[in-house]
């Protein structure tokens, strides 16, 4: 005998299951569709911040050849760089770890890596032509295995940013496809199996080094800031 | 998210969601048949109804229960009421022996312990055309019988389920589990428009005298005799309908332990009644019980249990950092990014929006069942995010603990669950 439930799912239930279905991949759709929507704001985000860090750089490039005659005494424009980098490698890291299938995320890397180059050979420039003695480090981590190393040199290089308002500290991937980045590795012979590797002032150094290790290498003079009893993230 | 584990979760959420969906357009198909009767209403005619009241140590409030049978707006000679006392280990006996003068109330012992075994004393002595059972704690509105006896016009509907409502909440735990009912009443009555409900709750479920002649009486069941009788009679063909008016109203868990235990004994049963009637597995001739209703208890269990893993390799991942950041320079135990709030950082993986859309869902469903029960008055309430968060934390605990019973085939039984509660005053 067949009950009316039975008769009821015969006739109309299997629509429904199909339509319900569908819906639920329309949710899905959705939820997708806003996840998307939201990643592409912060990429925009990036981007804006990118345009600008370009920009400033520029500028500083610019003022530097056009004074370059005149004293070295005069803002060479990099000062306010330091904060923009810093957040701007924030972010990449973010992205990084966030939006692993995203090529834009990569593209933003690459170029955030160039102005990290040309920001660098800049400095050294100022330093050359002025005499003037500002720090900087470059850092090398691999994104390819997982590098605990990496994360805590990442951890250290934070707080020694907030130390040390002036020093600079570029960070680089080491696995990026980059023909200008591949260049920087070999002036430093920088090898992926010595990695974090550090460059101090153009001292080179491996594996995992403490805020102390680095500080040694630091000019005695560097200005210093009080670290305050919080947490910076990298 | 390692990909497994994205994997994973959006084969669950889906699910969850489809579940949700298929609940919701079941909702806008039949919204206009749910009837809300505010007013005494009066049956053409009035059969025979007999009501068995199983108690074990109910002392307390076994006579609430009686009174309120009494006051129920039904002919005194067309209903029948007998209390069983399961060998209660308090004064329940005494307690029972002031009924003994009223004729509608017949007093029963049995010396066997289970639930299912004080109902099938009930049953044996029952004589009447309708049976049902109130459990000792519960007690029901005057108006319940009548109202569930009208569902009965329909010659095909062998056994109708009342609303439970918690009765008087007192604390957040209590408010969280009304919130909690409120939606097993969207859920039961979409089921029973769906002919796939699978359980018909030990507080005040009716059932025509007939369905026990002809699938048997009551069995063990994993101490959760309602889910299986509710189960055989899905397997037989048997109409099992919802009646969202009839109020019952049943005491509730006032502690996590009290609840824990609860919980563990209701997941355990119904895991291990669905393993005994798994031939009804995606079985098509069974209906929705086969079809929708048993998959998506197993899909919430799963979910659920899965979300437990989720939450704690992400409190993991955190924790891990959190270690090595303090070997690298220290530990801060306040985090700037607590004060330096930006929006950047916000999740905006697909994820998070699935499960934004799963908790609307289950908060649309739950706010169906309120106005199903309460009207718009009681539409909105604190309790409904207070009900979202605590179960959110406790439930995971409860059916991993229901599963590891479940394979480990530990009984959690209704007696034991009663004599902890009293051993340890909760």
């Amino acid at each position: 005998m067949e009950t009316d439930i039975q008769k009821n799912l015969k006739k109309n239930d299997w629509f429904k299951y199909i339509v319900v279905f569908i819906i639920t991949l329309g949710l899905f759709a959705t939820a997708g569709g806003l996840s998307n929507f939201f990643t592409n704001k912060k990429i925009q985000t990036m981007r804006d911040i990118q345009d600008k860090l370009s920009t400033d750089i520029l500028s500083s490039e610019t003022q530097f050849a056009l004074l370059s005659e005149l004293s070295c005494s005069q803002n060479d424009g990099q000062e306010n760089l330091s904060d923009e980098l810093s957040d701007m490698a924030q972010k990449i890291e973010y992205s990084e770890s966030n939006f692993k299938t995203n090529e834009t995320a990569t593209e933003l890397k690459r170029y955030y890596t160039i102005l990290e180059i040309k920001d660098y050979l800049l400095m050294k420039k100022i330093n050359e032509r002025c005499g003037k003695k500002r720090s900087s480090i470059l850092y090398f981590y691999t994104t390819a295995e997982n590098c605990t190393e990496c994360t805590k040199q990442g951890f250290v290089l934070t707080e020694l940013r907030k130390k040390y308002p002036d020093l600079r500290v570029y960070s680089f991937d080491y696995n990026l496809e980059l023909s200008a980045l591949h260049a920087l590795l070999k002036i430093y012979k920088i090898e992926d199996t010595k990695l974090p590797a550090l460059i101090v002032d153009e001292k080179k150094i491996t594996g995992f080094n403490s805020i102390e290790d680095i500080e040694k290498l630091l000019p005695k003079s560097m200005n210093t800031k009080a670290i305050p009893k919080t947490k910076v993230t990298q | 998210m390692t990909s497994i584990f994205g994997f994973v979760f959006y084969i669950v959420s889906f699910l969850a969601v489809y579940v949700q969906v298929f609940l919701l357009v079941t909702f806008f198909e039949n919204r206009k048949k749910i009837i809300i009767r505010k007013d005494a209403i009066t049956l053409h005619e009035y059969p025979t109804v007999t009501i068995i009241v199983p108690c074990y140590n109910e002392e307390k409030t076994v006579l609430n229960t009686i009174d309120s049978l009494l006051e129920l707006d039904y002919p005194k000679d067309k209903l029948q009421i007998i209390v069983v006392d399961n060998a209660s280990k308090d004064t329940t006996w005494e307690v029972l022996q002031n009924l003994a003068s009223n004729p509608q109330i017949k007093i029963l012992q049995e010396t066997k312990i289970g639930k299912h075994n004080a109902l099938n004393k009930g049953l044996e002595n029952t004589q009447t055309e309708f049976v049902g059972c109130l459990d000792a704690d519960s007690t029901v509105h005057p108006e319940s019988l009548k109202r569930i006896i009208s569902y009965f016009v329909n010659a095909d509907t062998m056994a109708v389920a009342p609303s439970i409502v918690v009765r008087n909440p007192k604390n957040i735990l209590q408010y969280a589990q009304r919130a909690e009912y409120d939606m097993a009443h969207y859920n039961k009555k979409m089921l029973a428009f769906l002919g796939g409900i699978h359980v018909t709750p030990g507080p005040f479920s009716i059932f025509r005298k007939t369905v026990f002649e002809k699938i048997g009486i009551y069995r063990k069941a994993h101490h959760t005799e309602d889910q299986e009788i509710a189960l055989r009679m899905q397997k037989n063909g048997l109409k099992i309908d919802h009646c969202p008016d009839a109020y019952v109203y049943t005491g509730s868990p006032n502690s996590i332990p009290k609840l824990y235990r609860q919980r563990v004994r209701w997941i355990y049963g119904f895991i291990r009644n669905a393993f005994d009637y798994r031939e009804l597995f995606f079985r098509p001739k069974y209906g929705t019980i086969g079809i929708f209703t048993l998959p998506s208890g197993i899909i919430s269990i799963t979910g659920t249990i899965f979300l437990l893993f989720f939450s704690f390799s992400r409190l993991y991942e955190y924790v891990a950092k959190k270690v090595i950041e303090s070997q690298a320079v220290g530990f801060h135990i306040v985090g700037d990014n607590l004060f330096s709030f930006n929006a950047f950082f916000l999740s905006t993986k697909a994820f998070v929006f699935i499960s934004i859309i799963l908790y609307i869902l289950v908060v649309i469903g739950l706010l169906n069942g309120r106005k199903m029960i309460y009207g718009r008055e009681k539409y909105t309430s604190w309790d409904i995010p207070v009900f979202l968060v605590l179960y959110s934390i406790l439930a995971p605990i409860w059916l991993l603990k229901a599963v590891y019973n479940a394979i480990t085939s530990h009984e959690a039984s209704w007696s034991d669950e009663r004599d902890y509660l009293i051993e340890n005053k909760v």
